[in-house]
């Protein structure tokens, strides 16, 4: 198992090394001159050409990209230009609202989208089934943003049930000491029910509006690999010694049809993370998705690049996590290994 | 029996099988037709503000309703899809002929051409994609021609995926050995032999990808990227509403949300049918 993890973990690297490049092109196919940029409107051509070699961008690209490297190494992704906070401690500070909103929503979704999957493949050709394409297909036509707008619509202009769409807490309450980032948790730590429900229900809606974004791959792969599962000549033999149905599908067919699902998460985060940044907007969400939202329209670069570059080795991260959980759910991978 | 004679009849089956198919193509046909001659049989000036008449709810006058400038909301979503339709076409034909040389060079070269194009890919796919169309366009500039060039960069593994495995599948078929035999060149046989071979597939793909083409750029232009306003985009006209829906004023967003879903949801189910159409293992 040791020996497997490292291995993983060393097919990372050439992924790593492809997303710093990446985002350090980026940073340089700016428009224009970034020396110019960084130096400001008023500057002169001596002041200019002095940001440059502060900068080093008088240096050959390779020389920049070795400094880019270390300047990474270090933690420095550079400052905003218009709140000049390092970008780094922003991201930090607002990484947990992203976190835990995109936590809720993919838990959200997947104890919704299972039970269904496995229901449809179960009760094939039955209504449910029916649901369940419907869903499927529904799910990926849908413009997450406007799902979000229409269930701020419904829950809280119409209904009344939700709190007005704007954060994490609403303006009188007070958030939990910080222990983990994530207010569910540390309203729970601190016992404080009254914080929990008030941020318990900030994150409702948009948790939801994630949810039903990733029930449609989820709901899908499940129906699929359960169907393909069930057709199977172990569960035949199961069925055959006399097992009731229960034991069947939760013990032999459930177990080995999440296997193709646990890899299809890998994607569904793909879409959850970029999906983030456009809920944060719409809910009004302090993490680091609405950040960049804030600075792409000011033209405030150095933040969208640390957010790129954050999410990305996030992603690169949960990626890595799901094919260890792979690696612990099936011991075929681990005899590989 | 001629042979666009046995597609047509093959296209019958398939419509007549599968009615929502038949369904998908005729709303195909009416955004097309709206993209084509929308902006001159609107209402309204889609961009004219009239502010006597702003917020108003739908009505007879205003099938769609009036935003915060008195501008008519069914003209603007009607105006707003042939903007919508350029972007996704223009990315979609950009990433086929982009992903689609490049993935059946590397199904059909193998060897160093495979690795390179493999390796690009498997960058590109490192990243969250929408998280890194918005940097390309934050880089390259914000403008719609950078959202079209996003969109196809993202798009570009799939098609890499899709065109390689085909190509690769065709390397060795007895139609490549004869052109290969009768003298043609390597690039020759791919783009005058392969090429054409694998059209169909990319087809499906095309269509397949147009919904998610549409829904990327409408998201880009939904924070604020590319599209500017007044412009009308279906996205930014979401955005534009969206301040408007805490206060009870539900069809500034709903309406051109709406018209984005349903392109959406037409371009799915329209490359479902394609594949239908083109799977081998469905024609009877």
């Amino acid at each position: 198992m040791g020996k497997l993890l490292l291995k993983r973990m060393l097919l990372v690297i050439p992924n790593l090394i492809g997303v710093i490049i990446v985002t350090f092109l980026l940073t340089r196919a700016l428009p224009g001159d970034p020396a110019a940029y960084f130096a400001g409107p008023a500057a002169g051509k001596e002041a200019i050409e002095q940001i440059r070699i502060k900068l080093g961008l008088d240096k050959p690209l390779i020389v920049q990209f070795g400094r880019y490297v270390a300047d990474l190494a270090h933690g420095n992704l550079g400052n905003s230009l218009s709140t000049g906070q390092p970008v780094l401690t922003e991201l930090k500070n607002r990484l947990p609202a992203s976190a835990e909103l995109t936590l809720f929503g993919l838990i959200l979704s997947i104890l919704i989208a299972v039970p269904l999957g496995i229901l449809a493949a179960v009760k094939q050709g039955s209504w449910i089934d029916h649901i369940c394409r419907v869903v499927a297909t529904a799910g990926v036509s849908l413009p997450v943003f406007f799902t979000g707008l229409l269930l701020v619509y419904v829950f809280y202009f119409k209904l009344g049930w939700s709190p007005a769409p704007l954060g994490r807490l609403d303006a009188f309450a007070t958030a939990p000491p910080q222990v983990s980032g994530f207010y569910l948790i540390d309203s729970l730590l601190a016992r404080n029910p009254e914080t929990f429900r008030a941020s318990l229900s900030q994150l409702l809606l948009p948790g939801f509006t994630l949810g039903i974004f990733s029930l449609a791959p989820i709901t899908r792969m499940t129906r699929a690999s359960m169907l393909a599962v069930l057709a199977s000549d172990f569960v035949r033999t199961a069925r055959a010694s006399g097992l009731n149905d229960r034991t069947v599908i939760i013990t032999y067919a459930f177990r080995n049809a999440m296997l193709p699902v646990v890899t299809t998460l890998g994607m569904v985060f793909s879409f959850l993370l970029g999906a983030n940044v456009l809920v944060e907007k719409v809910f009004a969400w302090p993490g680091i998705g609405s950040y960049a939202v804030e600075a792409l329209i000011t033209s405030d670069f150095a933040p969208v690049q640390g957010f790129v570059l954050t999410m990305a080795i996030l992603y690169v991260v949960l990626n890595l996590i799901i094919d260890i959980l792979y690696g612990v759910i099936d011991p075929r991978v681990r005899l590989e290994g | 029996m001629s042979e666009s004679d046995s597609i047509f009849r093959h296209a019958r089956y398939v419509v007549a099988e599968n009615p929502v198919t038949g369904m998908a193509f005729g709303l195909f046909i009416l955004i097309a037709l709206c993209a084509l001659i929308g902006p001159y049989i609107v209402p309204y000036d889609p961009l004219a503000s009239d502010t006597t008449a702003t917020l108003h709810a739908p009505s007879w006058h205003h099938w769609f309703g009036t935003d915060q400038l008195g501008r008519d909301i069914f003209s603007r979503v009607i105006a707003a899809t042939r903007l919508d339709f350029v972007i996704a076409i223009t990315s979609v034909v950009l990433v086929f002929a982009m992903g689609g040389l490049a993935g059946i060079s590397a199904g059909f070269f193998l060897g160093w051409t495979d690795r390179i194009v493999g390796r690009i890919s498997d960058t590109i796919m490192a990243f969250p994609l929408f998280v890194l169309a918005m940097g390309i366009v934050a880089a390259l500039g914000n403008t719609v021609t950078n959202i079209v060039i996003a969109t196809a960069i993202i798009n570009f593994p799939l098609y890499v995926r899709v065109a390689r495995a085909e190509a690769n599948v065709r390397r060795e078929a007895g139609f490549v050995q004869a052109a290969r035999l009768s003298g043609n060149g390597e690039f020759r046989i791919l783009l005058a032999h392969i090429l054409p071979n694998i059209m169909p597939i990319m087809m499906v793909q095309i269509s397949l990808t147009m919904g998610y083409a549409i829904l990327n750029a409408a998201g880009l232009s939904f924070i604020g990227l590319g599209v500017r306003p007044p412009t009308p985009e279906w996205g930014i006209m979401v955005a534009e509403g969206a301040a408007n829906i805490i206060s009870g004023e539900w069809w500034i967003a709903l309406f051109p949300g709406a018209a984005l879903m349903l392109a959406v949801f037409t371009f799915n189910l329209l490359g479902d049918g394609l594949r239908d159409l083109v799977d081998p293992q469905r024609r009877t």
